[in-house]
């Protein structure tokens, strides 16, 4: 039987030692109807016929072609050092580092990672990682209402649909009131703030690619003694200005664009950035520096009476695992990169996608140009946007992330490009989006 | 009393030199970048990342791999972790799917779909469930998951609002009170009894109109399984409640015993325990949550659903709590949790529960020879708690045991046991690793009773030894600060 | 363990002084400080907030632990230790000197009467231990 070690003599030993005749009289004390029942499961394989078995699935699969899909997820480039280093055995077979004398590496690893974050965002104190940029909104937003004592909050419907429908989740179990703020030609306008607001979330850039301004929305939030949590796509703060420049007070999002593969949508990980006045509020795990008893500088996980393990229901969250591993392989993308790759990178994504737009926008498509984009856009297509996605896919090209009716904009799709794609890949989608009929006599949008 | 100097391991900022850089990416020419997004959205003041030479950052990485225990390394024997061997065929199954992206359309992941919908089945048939939610993240996530709909069943039949308590026994994970208030519950804890189990005239004691679930782990966290769990179900179930199972120590019983079975409406699985997803220093896990009929409607979405045309994620579930994360689970993790169930079958994972709990006990009386003193005198299940001799602090054994390359057991939970060790080792260790566990905590008491500041100096040998947690506490540096040189505060 | 005698105490180790113009001191005890261990961090309530006896009103932390302070009598806050912010550890050198925590104007004179007196509190922890 494969990975249990114990052939019948060692068994027999252990048996001997602990005084039973067989192994199902350490079962004796479990009530008879519960024992053993007839449970339908497949029959066990061994390891060829695994192999086989998953590569017969894989190949139902198609992962392949031309590449323009985004929506909360991008396939960026990866170096193959980033796997090397990111799944050694000793970080991916680890424990939480609970005894800090033997957990260096995935300390220090997580110190580093804390401080990239930091930079990135331009605020003050990461946390060690979250589930992913959908709970890290919701867990951004408990926070406000715990720092301000306030029980309602604004939501922008630039963050992704998903992310909302979390948050919702969320905050309905504590009866915390939720406002959406419609968007006005693709981004958000800059509401007036209660005083019983507890933050204002805005997403940089939004579900549709748009660049908001970021800067008026915290000040209208700040007027009404309201926070401002910005959900940010962290490859895009490469270029773009951070949430502590504009004076957000937390910053989260997902952080798979900064090197993790898709892997059909999880495990990512959710970062969440606070300014240091909100140090205490923060969830999640969290590493500090301090020195050994011979004076040697060492990390440890620290200011644990936040945390579940001391604090049970007074915890500021449930939160025990993390995500370290996929914020581990996050850092050490980010070192590989270094500043000038991951400038380089976002560029060549930026342009890309300008370039596919004015293509498109050529070719006739209905795109709004008025509001300056990142690296993705929307699309008006004829179609609704699954369909069309599924016609695309049948011509072998990966685009059109569905916009849902919420946004009135019609039947439309977002398009993402990064610095993968090439030459040929732009012509493949412009002509399959020709072959289905969606730029075929489509007037150019002048809303 | 060390020999080895005290220096600083540099951090990755320290090996930056400005200019230097790893990889490159695909570069492409374009206009310049004020052009395309505005100049007042550009970024005035780059991120300080580090600029290393590739050789430096594998360097780096690869000695801080150094630094650190893990399964592969050392043995393991945390008490509810689990940490048993993570297969490396698992890499290579997961591999095989992690250029999927998740706004593909469905028609193009139809393998994977296929294999999702598979686990959801398997994981319903193993745990004795009707339905099946594969979105939580970890197991604390999937214990909101799962209050989270106990608590929608209760509001649909209009009893929201009367039913404001959760139960869980004084030896609860500290989750599942945390979890219970996010949920918008307040917390009742029921006492135990000697033998370890829930006191059964406190616990009937504690039920009433007001509760609206009770949160169990069965074996529970002393390692023993609550033998009165029918009568348990069958009372709260008469008082109106919900029971709800933690499944962290589901290896103890895996494919012998059904928790559905047990009486539970409703289940969360630790994949990253039972099914040997890997831990990561902390993560990513998966924790699944089934559930029986009547809570069906409230699952998570979205659900993984065959059709006439295929698989397809559906969000038709009128009553479903709505989602917990976005898309829909962590399917690298799922799909090597799905590799170990085709691995070992129903006779597999039922050896595993037996080997299990058969090394546990066997690790037990090896402690008892030991010296270790065990509150519960009965036969244990997958794990034990243990307590060291009196004047022997427990946080000083678990330091000692790192000179000899051994990761201690818990320490200090569960916290109704005073001095506790809770001890783990798993079906994958061999006799001979558990024999080499017992006899070097032997040999540290033996060690403390002849050398007076032996303990308490303990660790020697490792990178670094004890730490200033008080320090890090009082002066919390979390960051690296590039002005100043190491060790400033912030 | 040190139990001055002008002071009253309750059984969940809080000490409160003798009323000057009305107002009161409140901390923790020495017995209180040494189970904690090191201080790292007090939590403190807003000066002005109003306290019924009971109330859940500080918390004390410690690396390992985080210990809940209940309001020993009414009354409305006057002030907090600011001191206590840099230096935590206050509450251990000097658990009934430099460690207090914060001051209550009282609802109720008579209140602090109801207390244990010091030979009372030191029973009670001879009980606990």
């Amino acid at each position: 039987m494969p990975y249990l070690p114990h052939t019948e003599e060692d068994v027999r030993r252990a048996l001997d030692t602990i005084g039973v005749d067989s192994i199902d009289a350490l079962f004796d004390e479990l009530p008879a109807a519960l024992r053993n029942p007839d449970i339908d499961i497949p029959p066990a394989m061994d390891e060829t016929a695994l192999l086989a078995h998953l590569r017969g699935l894989a190949a139902q699969d198609r992962a392949q072609g031309p590449d323009f899909l985004g929506g909360g997820m991008r396939r960026h480039f990866i170096p193959a050092v980033t796997p090397h280093l990111a799944l050694q055995s000793e970080f991916v077979t680890a424990y939480t580092p609970y005894q800090p004398e033997v957990a260096q590496g995935i300390l220090q690893a997580t110190f580093e990672y804390q401080t990239m974050m930091s930079e990135l965002t331009g605020l003050d104190v990461s946390n060690a990682s979250m589930y992913d940029g959908a709970t890290a909104t919701a867990e951004a937003a408990l926070l406000a209402v715990r720092q301000t004592r306030r029980e309602r909050v604004l939501v922008s419907r630039g963050v992704h649909p998903e992310t909302r429908a979390v948050l919702g989740t969320y905050l309905e179990a504590l009866d915390i009131r939720i406002d959406t703020l419609d968007l006005e030609m693709l981004s958000t306008p800059v509401p007036s703030v209660d005083a019983d607001v507890a933050c204002v979330i805005v997403q940089q850039p939004n579900f549709l690619g748009s660049l908001e301004a970021m800067g008026a929305l915290t000040n209208a939030a700040h007027a009404a003694g309201a926070l401002l949590v910005a959900v940010v796509d962290p490859f895009s703060l490469a270029l773009v200005k951070p949430p502590g420049a504009y004076g957000a007070d937390i910053a989260v999002g997902d952080g798979q664009t900064l090197g993790n593969p898709t892997a059909y949508g999880g495990p990512s990980f959710g970062f969440m950035v606070v300014e240091s006045g909100l140090l205490r509020q923060l969830p999640g795990r969290l590493v500090g520096q301090t020195v050994d008893v011979d004076g040697r500088r060492a990390f440890v996980l620290t200011l644990q009476a936040r945390e579940q393990h001391i604090r049970r229901s007074k915890a500021k969250s449930n939160i025990c695992s993390n995500h370290q591993l996929t914020a581990l392989m996050a850092a050490v993308n980010l070192a590989a990169l270094g500043p000038q790759g991951l400038r380089e990178a976002a560029v060549g994504s930026v342009r890309q996608a300008h370039r596919l737009a004015d293509r498109l926008l050529a070719a006739g498509a209905g795109i709004e140009r008025s509001v300056p984009f990142f690296n993705e856009f929307t699309l008006r297509t004829r179609r609704p946007g699954h369909e069309v996605r599924s016609a695309l896919a049948g011509r072998g090209v990966h685009a059109g992330v569905p916009v849902g009716s919420e946004y009135g904009l019609g039947n439309a799709v977002v398009l993402a490009a990064t610095e993968l794609v090439r030459e040929g890949d732009i012509d493949a989608l412009v002509g399959a989006l020709e072959d289905v009929g969606e730029l075929a006599g489509h007037g150019v949008s002048h809303d | 009393m060390t020999d080895v100097p005290a220096r600083d391991f540099p951090l990755l900022f320290e090996r930056s030199r400005p200019g230097r850089r790893a990889a490159r990416p695909p570069t492409v020419d374009g206009p310049d970048l004020a052009s395309l997004l505005g100049e007042d959205q550009l970024r005035e003041v780059p991120p300080r990342l580090p600029e290393v030479s590739e050789l430096d950052l594998v360097r780096h990485f690869t000695q801080l791999a150094h630094r650190q225990f893990s399964i592969d390394g050392n043995v393991y024997p945390l008490g509810s972790c689990t940490m048993k061997y993570n297969p490396k065929v698992h890499e290579e199954a997961a591999r095989l799917f992690q250029d999927l992206h998740p706004n593909q359309a469905p028609e193009t992941a139809q393998g994977t779909l296929r294999l999702l919908f598979e686990l959801q089945r398997d994981l319903g048939a193993l745990t004795g469930m009707d339905a099946v939610s594969l979105q939580p993240a970890a197991g604390a996530h999937g214990e909101l998951t799962g209050i989270l709909m106990i608590r929608a069943y209760h509001r649909a039949r209009g009893e929201g609002d009367r039913r404001s308590v959760v139960l869980v026994p004084d030896g609860a994970h500290g989750t599942n009170p945390a979890t219970a208030a996010m949920a918008g519950y307040r917390v009742v804890e029921v006492a135990s009894d000697a033998r370890g189990e829930v006191d059964l005239a406190a616990f009937t004691a504690a039920l009433g109109p007001e509760v609206a679930a009770v949160m169990l782990t069965n074996p529970n966290t002393v390692g023993v399984f609550e033998t009165r769990i029918l009568e348990i179900a069958r009372r709260a179930h008469e008082a109106g409640a919900q029971l709800y199972y933690d499944g962290a120590n589901l290896n103890a019983i895996v494919g012998r015993v059904r928790p559905g079975d047990m009486g539970f409406d409703v289940v969360h699985l630790n994949l990253h325990k039972t099914f040997t997803t890997p831990h990561g220093g902390g993560g990513p896990g998966t924790g699944p949550v089934g559930v029986k009929a009547h809570l069906a409607e409230y699952l998570p979405v979205p659900l993984v659903v065959e059709g006439n045309d295929g698989f397809r994620l559906s969000e038709d579930l009128p009553s479903s709590i709505g989602r917990m994360r976005s898309f829909v689970g962590n399917v690298g993790n799922l799909i090597r949790a799905y590799a170990y169930i085709r691995t070992l079958g129903l006779e597999g994972l039922r050896r595993v529960s037996g080997h299990a709990v058969l090394n546990a006990n066997y690790l037990r009386v090896r402690m008892q020879q030991a010296g270790y003193s065990i509150p519960y005198d009965r036969h244990n299940m997958h794990e034990f708690v243990a307590q060291p001799p009196e004047g022997v602090h427990t946080l000083d054994v678990a330091k000692a045991l790192l000179d000899y390359g051994m990761h201690p057991m818990t320490v200090y939970f569960p916290l109704i046991v005073k001095e506790a060790m809770m001890v783990e080792p798993t079906e994958t260790e061999s006799l001979e690793t558990l024999d080499a566990y017992a006899d070097a905590l032997g040999e540290i008491l033996r060690r403390a009773a002849e050398d007076d500041g032996y303990l308490a100096g303990a660790p020697y040998t490792t990178p670094v030894r004890r730490l200033d947690e008080v320090r890090a506490a009082r002066q919390p540096v979390l960051r690296h600060a590039f002005e100043e040189g190491p060790g400033s505060a912030e | 363990m040190q139990t001055p005698e002008n002071l009253r105490y309750t059984a969940s180790h809080e000490w409160v002084s003798e009323p000057v113009d009305g107002v009161v001191t409140i901390g923790i005890t020495d017995y209180a400080q040494d189970q904690l261990g090191d201080v790292v961090y007090v939590e403190l309530p807003d000066v002005g907030a109003e306290l019924a006896s009971g109330d859940p009103v500080a918390v004390v932390e410690s690396v390992k632990t985080a210990s809940d302070i209940y309001a020993p009598v009414s009354g409305v806050v006057q002030a907090v230790n600011e001191a206590l912010h840099d230096a935590p550890e206050a509450i251990n050198d000097g658990p009934y000197e430099g460690g207090w925590l914060f001051r209550l104007r009282l609802h109720d004179a008579a209140e602090p009467g109801s207390l244990l007196d010091a030979a009372g509190y030191q029973r009670a922890v001879e009980k606990e231990g």
